[in-house]
């Protein structure tokens, strides 16, 4: 039963009801039904006159830092598919294809974020004029040997679903924000699973999983502080609860660090990205 | 329902259709709702006199919320034990491989929760896999699907719903891992679909509230739940 759906019934009969209730509560509804509704350009307009009314006036500064992060970061990605999607040898086919989901998956993560940020009167970071996607010479051959273009993938992607855990803090209790946040958040999860199943198949890393095994699985040892961090991915105690054989189940410390994902937080995010030219 | 699936809504019996719909009867309900604003508080009211009558109570607050997280992990280790126990014929060895591991992590949440949450969580659910042929690839890989998508718009959606950053950042590690699991198990069924139907046009997840999750979810869970005094807001 969706609350949205409830009130599109009620309102049929009681047109006043979102008065009613709540003045915000119709905002918010406009704003969760309008997805396939409302065309992309028209969203910057929907979504200032949301967060208006939700708000009454201006979005807390800390908000508006968060986004403009995730937009920093996201900015990269999507430069770094599109620029593979072009240059590096990505086998025709599903693989090609994979890609260039991946890379208009982030392409509409920017333009989302661009105009969220727009609309609460704050003006997007702009992208880096250059990035370097060798990072400093380590990945010299990032755009002209797929193995080490999946290799950096799965380290970008894992490296950013720990970047948007690591600032979900900051938007407690923001129903828009939030819950945009963890939906790409999870977005990005699956483009790593994605690509953490490509590099298995295609032979590049026959043991690799979708999930994130003991630490640094990706077999790149410059990026052993991408799977490091104040909480490394390795951890296998939440929240004071010892995962590893929990109640007598047969729960390995693998298994333990499978299960849980961990955050990085911004300082941590933005050290490890800055030899690629992002900040 | 415009965010349910298609598929998913036209799997569900009527009568499944929601602890909220057992209660109120569509029809009944919008006659109430005709009465504005007086009728939405009956309503309100009617729901949260539910917790008194009877089902697994599971609370109110962030306790609330993770006793939901609790139900649907267990609900999803139960499922996967099924499936490990007796494979489906043909299974690939990459498959039982990922199912195994799959099954362990929903484990390792399920017996989480129940330590973090202590004397607060509830008890062990009856779950009800009729509806699963666990000897069919299709179905055993579909519901799988189902129960991991529908996982990440679970914790999703009820992530605004934390007072504490801490819980709230816990959900989000697992978010992640269930998003893993929803992928990979979408690539065994489908190369590419890793998003699928599952993004809206800005590529954002789609998320759920915990009544339309617990609708979906109703079918395979026999103890009844009473979700009526989860926050809303």
């Amino acid at each position: 039963m969706n609350f949205v759906n409830i009130l599109e019934e009620i309102e049929k009969v009681d047109g006043d009801v979102y008065e009613r209730l709540s003045p915000r509560r119709k905002a918010m509804k406009n704003f969760f039904s309008m997805g396939s509704k409302v065309a992309i350009a028209a969203l910057p307009l929907a979504l200032g006159s949301m967060f208006k009314k939700a708000y009454g006036q201006a979005v807390p500064q800390n908000i508006i830092d968060v986004l403009q992060y995730a937009l920093t970061l996201e900015h990269f990605e999507y430069r770094f598919y599109e620029r593979g999607s072009m240059l590096a040898p990505i086998p025709v086919g599903a693989d090609n294809a994979a890609i260039q989901i991946i890379r208009d998956s982030e392409g509409k993560h920017v333009n989302f974020l661009k105009s969220v940020i727009s609309s609460v009167g704050a003006t997007p970071v702009a992208e880096k004029v250059v990035y370097d996607f060798t990072a400093g010479g380590t990945f010299p051959t990032v755009f002209t040997d797929y193995a080490t273009f999946l290799a950096v993938a799965q380290v970008l992607e894992d490296t950013g679903v720990r970047a948007y855990k690591g600032r979900a803090g900051e938007l407690l209790g923001q129903k828009v924000f939030l819950t945009a946040a963890l939906g790409i958040h999870a977005v990005e999860a699956r483009h790593a699973a994605k690509i953490r199943s490509m590099r298995r198949m295609n032979g590049h890393a026959p043991l690799l999983k979708s999930y994130i095994t003991g630490g640094n699985d990706s077999g790149v040892p410059a990026a052993n502080g991408n799977y490091g961090g104040s909480t490394p991915e390795g951890n296998v105690v939440q929240a004071g609860i010892t995962i590893t054989g929990i109640n007598g189940q047969t729960i390995s410390a693998n298994t333990a660090t499978e299960a849980f994902d961990e955050a990085l937080t911004a300082a941590e995010v933005l050290a490890l990205v800055a030899p690629f030219g992002v900040s | 329902m415009n965010n349910l699936t298609k598929q998913e809504v036209q799997e569900l019996p009527e009568e499944s259709k929601g602890f909220l719909a057992s209660r109120v009867q569509r029809r009944s309900f919008l006659k109430y709702a005709g009465m504005s604003a007086v009728g939405i508080a009956l309503v309100a009211a009617g729901c949260k006199k539910d917790k008194q009558i009877e089902g697994v109570y599971l609370g109110s607050g962030d306790i609330g919320i993770l006793n939901y997280a609790y139900a649907l992990e267990q609900l999803e280790a139960a499922f996967y034990i099924q499936v490990v126990t007796s494979f489906y014929s043909g299974a690939s060895d990459d498959e039982k491989i990922f199912l195994t591991d799959i099954r362990d992590h929903e484990i390792a949440h399920r017996e989480f929760f129940k330590n973090a949450l202590g004397g607060s969580a509830i008890p062990s659910l009856e779950v009800d896999f009729s509806t699963i042929d666990f000897t069919s690839r299709a179905s055993v890989l579909g519901t799988a699907m189902a129960f991991e998508d529908l996982g990440v718009t679970a914790y999703d959606g009820a992530g605004y719903l934390f007072k504490s950053a801490d819980y709230l950042l816990l959900a989000g590690k697992i978010v992640s891992v269930e998003a893993r699991h929803a992928a990979l198990i979408r690539e065994l069924l489908s190369t590419n679909t890793f998003l699928g139907a599952e993004v809206d046009s800005n590529s954002v997840n789609i998320s759920r509230s915990p009544a339309e999750v617990l609708s979906a979810a109703g079918k395979y869970i026999k103890t009844k739940i009473n979700a009526g005094d989860l926050p809303t807001a």
